[in-house]
């Protein structure tokens, strides 16, 4: 899976140093989703340090769709403008990099020629280098960690439900009190392919392309069971939140008792900000539950190219990533590999703390990788076609 | 198109003669023209060649219906187009009527004036926050069932039923109405300032008719046709909603116009041909839901003619006077309420379900912020006014030339000039973002404003235009038979005569700039944050607290030149114009 350094192009510089010279004075503009007050502060904090170490400016554009940075772009190209472009470093991964990726928008490779790319857990975390089974060949620099779990409000809910099977009859017990994001919200898709994953007999076949005959075959099981669960779900699934944040909004409000998030630490972060109650715990399904990785990317057109190089490195740096990792900041789980770390650094790791609804790796589990793309779009087509109606 | 380009064309080589003269004046429409064609068909090409096809950058080289097909077998679009027709058309008639019949009844009251002085702030709160707090008011788990829960109802959760984002769009509906019914009342006033209104009924009133029926019979026909154009306007608006459809309607499937925003949003990129399909058959849509009420006004024309002759005089009417009254005053305080909604957010650490107000307070996020907030209310506020004088400086010179010259813009410049109102923003700008680019204008302060100016001019004009074309010509015959030059005629007459509405322009260009989002994202390429953008890109969060605070803020800023629309005295204008000499 792992993709070959060989195969790569060359590293779009020879010396590191250089590219750190010429990134002084440059003004980086960093089109990430703005929707975290704490995200906020982090990019906020990154902007400070890469400011007083390399002198660059880092100026967060607040995105609420990365979509909206891809346009411009893509806007760019048509314009036939291949160098001064507007975004120098954009936050993304999954379809819209598959997309930038297979549009030829990206600068690279050069993700692994960056110096702290060496931490990089490539081994226990293959996600770093797979982005939704699209290899990532060096386009885009691991961030964080995702993977899926479920929050419950323990007030409400006695003991969660492990399984889809345990879900329907919990939902059956409890109508309208559970919901989840609309596909193809990447949240509610994701939901679909971690039901996939409970319900089909073969999980395996799923890491190969979807046909017409295999997705048929394994998705057979999800479509009675999602129309048993609809009618059972909030608004008796007549409509649907329109993403995690928006679900995370009904729990709070009391609307619902279950939701999902993609970021393990999500709960604590959202019980620290006052988004969630304190009684809200995190729990993942019997057999694990979908992981995948975060990126930083860089534009084809970018302007200011080494600046965005030296803060993706950065951003890979222990220290950035320790504080990213500290659930009184973000409590976004690290991309690194922890054991190659100084000790001084490793220990840091080791003694953070968890954060008051977070699960521990050992609880969290092993994640399950991605389906391959074609089983999402076939996901999300068929259930555009029964239920978006 | 081709059209417009001669009439460009024309009208730029009549001017380039005038230059000589200095005469700008000559020059507004054709300079109007010029600054709306490049980017309106930029926009529409932008938007029409993918549809069919086109988007070399996306490797479509070939034109095909494809995108066509595509769209009409998309799922979601039978219920999205219902959607959107329902809503739409459900929120503009019944603004109208509303409005209408609240002229009919109450006008000369207390009440209405009283109603005329908070119509101005209310259209201030952008659409987004009355959204938000309608939301917030109406959802099971919101304030009106905590206010009887659970000590009435016995819910101590929240019941599961949809009060907002209903199958029917009613919520959306409403909140449209709550917005644009308050615009189309301003219009209405600024209207009626050209008609001599108290005259025409103290003639009705002698004749026999009741109050109601004096105004409809004597009023109405003369303010009608002024309105006419912010009516398609709110018809168009209601249509193609975003911002508060993604609040308030249901999102399995959407309205249509919120539909496509998502298709233009997927990460799979072929998906903008289909979209940009879309996205014509939304502007269709539009066209056709104007003509349709255009030629339903025929229709009315004709049975209001009968029923005008047929002479009766009408009651007192005094039920459905004391009716509209309610209506309008609870219109009003759904805005205000929304707005309070907001305001308590913003200050409350937690407040969940179900209390009735924070149980924890906070004033810290007003402080982080307080930093933040002063260069974005700038950017705002400076954008907006740029903005804003352009788009009033060329109504006016467009109106003033039409008069002096008859040189008019002509129905089709017309279109081009309210054709950014009627296709889909996200099209449309991804267009004019190419064509930005390549003049290297994208990111650049000019750009921005050009943008818009784009947006923002359509509806100074249609705030002017009528109200301009109805003053008493005899003015300002009088004025240069005492040998006044027309510009001092333009200047001492008629802009004092017109301030209300001028200022009226003013104050909903500068609303509609300081709500613009993907305009000042795309064309200021980022460099340029507003309240707005950081709203939007905040709200993302789905944080009530920091979105409280910014639609609180959102709305005072815009609230500046809405209180200098109101608080102007006329007197003052009117008494500098008299004063003899220069």
């Amino acid at each position: 899976m792992l993709a070959d350094r060989s195969v790569l192009a060359a590293p779009p510089f020879d010396d590191w140093n250089v590219v750190v010279s010429q990134a002084r004075g440059q003004t980086v503009y960093f089109n990430a989703w703005g929707g975290s007050e704490r995200i906020n502060d982090y990019i906020d904090w990154v902007g400070d340090r890469v400011a007083a170490e390399y002198g660059i400016t880092l100026a967060h554009v607040k995105l609420a769709d990365t979509a909206d940075a891809v346009a411009r772009v893509l806007a760019e190209k048509a314009a036939g403008r291949t160098s001064g472009g507007s975004v120098d470093l954009i936050w993304i991964n999954g379809e819209n990099f598959a997309a930038m990726k297979a549009q030829s928008l990206l600068f690279g490779p050069f993700a692994e020629a960056l110096p702290n790319d060496r931490w990089v857990d490539i081994i226990g975390k293959p996600a770093t280098r797979v982005d939704f089974t699209v290899p990532v060949d060096g386009l885009e620099v691991p961030w964080g960690m995702a993977q899926i779990v479920f929050l419950y409000d323990t007030t409400r809910v006695g003991e969660p439900p492990r399984s889809m099977a345990a879900l329907l009859a919990w939902a059956d017990a409890h109508p309208g009190r559970f919901t989840y994001p609309a596909p193809p919200d990447f949240t509610g898709s994701t939901f679909l392919k971690q039901a996939l994953y409970g319900l089909a007999t073969n999980p395996a076949a799923l890491q190969q392309p979807a046909t017409d005959s295999s997705f048929a075959e394994i998705a057979a099981p999800l479509w009675p069971w999602l129309d048993r669960l609809h009618p059972l779900l909030w608004r008796g699934g007549t409509t649907f939140p329109a993403n995690d944040q928006a679900q995370r909004q009904l729990l709070d409000d009391g609307e619902i008792d279950i939701s999902l998030s993609f970021n393990p630490g999500e709960a604590s972060s959202a019980i620290a900000q006052g988004l969630l109650p304190e009684t809200v715990r995190t729990y993942v399904l019997d057999g694990g539950t979908i992981g995948n990785a975060h990126f930083v990317a860089i534009p084809f057109n970018a302007n200011a190219k080494e600046g965005a190089m030296v803060v993706a490195n950065f951003l890979l740096s222990p220290e950035a990533q320790l504080r990213k990792q500290d659930p009184a900041v973000w409590g976004d789980p690290t991309v690194l590999a922890t054991d190659k770390l100084e000790p001084a650094e490793r220990r840091k790791f080791a003694t953070l703390p968890l954060g008051i609804a977070t699960l521990s790796p050992a609880d969290l589990g092993p994640a399950l990788l991605e389906p391959h793309p074609s089983w999402m779009t076939r996901l999300e087509a068929e259930w555009r076609q029964r239920y978006a109606k | 198109m081709a059209a417009a380009v001669r009439q460009v064309t024309s009208a730029a080589a009549a001017g380039s003669h005038l230059w000589r003269r200095l005469d700008l004046l000559r020059a507004c429409p054709a300079l109007t023209l010029a600054l709306f064609f490049a980017p309106v068909a930029a926009g529409l090409l932008g938007t029409a060649l993918p549809a069919f096809g086109w988007l070399p950058v996306l490797g479509g080289t070939q034109l095909s219906l494809e995108p066509w097909q595509r769209l009409l077998l998309a799922p979601e679009l039978p219920s999205a187009l219902r959607l959107t027709l329902t809503s739409g058309f459900a929120a503009s008639l019944t603004s109208v009527a509303i409005v209408i019949i609240f002229c009919a009844a109450a006008h000369g009251t207390r009440l209405f004036r009283a109603v005329e002085r908070l119509l101005a702030p209310l259209l201030a709160i952008p659409h987004a926050a009355v959204a938000l707090g309608l939301a917030f008011l109406l959802a099971p788990s919101g304030w009106l069932v905590r206010l009887l829960s659970p000590w009435a109802t016995g819910w101590t959760t929240p019941p599961d039923l949809p009060t907002v984002q209903d199958p029917l769009g009613l919520a959306l509906a409403l909140g449209l109405v709550v917005k644009e019914a308050p615009y189309l009342l301003l219009m209405t006033i600024a209207a009626m300032a050209q008609v001599e209104v108290k005259e025409s009924l103290a003639v009705a009133r002698s004749l026999g008719y009741g109050p109601m029926t004096g105004w409809l019979k004597a009023v109405l026909p003369r303010v009608y046709p002024q309105i006419r154009l912010p009516i398609y306007a709110v018809l168009a608006y209601s249509l193609s909603v975003v911002d508060m459809a993604l609040i308030l309607a249901p999102a399995t499937p959407p309205p249509l116009a919120v539909l496509l925003m998502r298709w233009f949003g997927e990460a799979d990129l072929a998906m903008r041909f289909t979209a940009a399909a879309g996205a014509i058959l939304q502007l269709l849509i539009v066209v056709a839901a104007i003509a349709a009420w255009r030629s339903a006004e025929a229709g009315f024309t004709r049975i209001g003619r009968a029923w005008i002759a047929a002479g009766r005089r009408g009651g007192n009417a005094r039920t459905i006077r004391v009716a509209v009254g309610v209506v309008m005053v609870a219109l009003l305080a759904l805005a205000s309420i929304s707005l309070l909604a907001n305001a308590l957010w913003s200050i409350a650490a937690t407040w969940r379900y179900p209390a009735v107000l924070p149980t924890e307070w906070s004033v810290t996020r007003w402080l982080r912020e307080a930093d933040d907030l002063g260069p974005l209310a700038w950017t705002t506020i400076a954008l907006g006014a740029a903005a804003t004088l352009c788009a009033l400086a060329l109504a006016l010179g467009c109106l003033e030339n039409e008069r002096r010259h008859g040189l008019r813009v002509s129905d089709r410049g017309l279109w081009l000039i309210y054709a950014p109102l009627l296709v889909p923003q996200v099209s449309f700008l991804f267009g004019l973002e190419v064509m930005f680019v390549a003049v290297r204008l994208d990111g650049s302060w000019i750009g921005l404003v050009w943008s818009h100016l784009l947006f923002v001019l359509p509806y100074v004009f249609l705030s002017l235009a009528d109200p301009f074309r109805s003053l008493d010509e005899r003015y300002a015959r009088s004025a240069r038979c005492l040998g006044a030059s027309p510009a001092r005629v333009f200047w001492r007459i008629k802009l004092p005569m017109l301030r209300r509405p001028a200022l009226v322009a003013l104050a909903v260009g500068f609303a509609v700039s300081a709500g613009q989002y993907l305009p000042t994202l795309f064309a200021g390429a980022g460099r340029f944050s507003t309240l707005t953008t950081e709203a939007v890109g905040r709200a993302a969060g789905a944080d009530r607290r920091v979105i409280g605070l910014y639609a609180l803020v959102q709305a005072i800023v815009p609230l500046l030149p809405f209180a200098l629309a109101v608080l102007l005295p006329a007197r003052r204008a009117i008494a500098a114009a008299a004063r003899p000499g220069r």
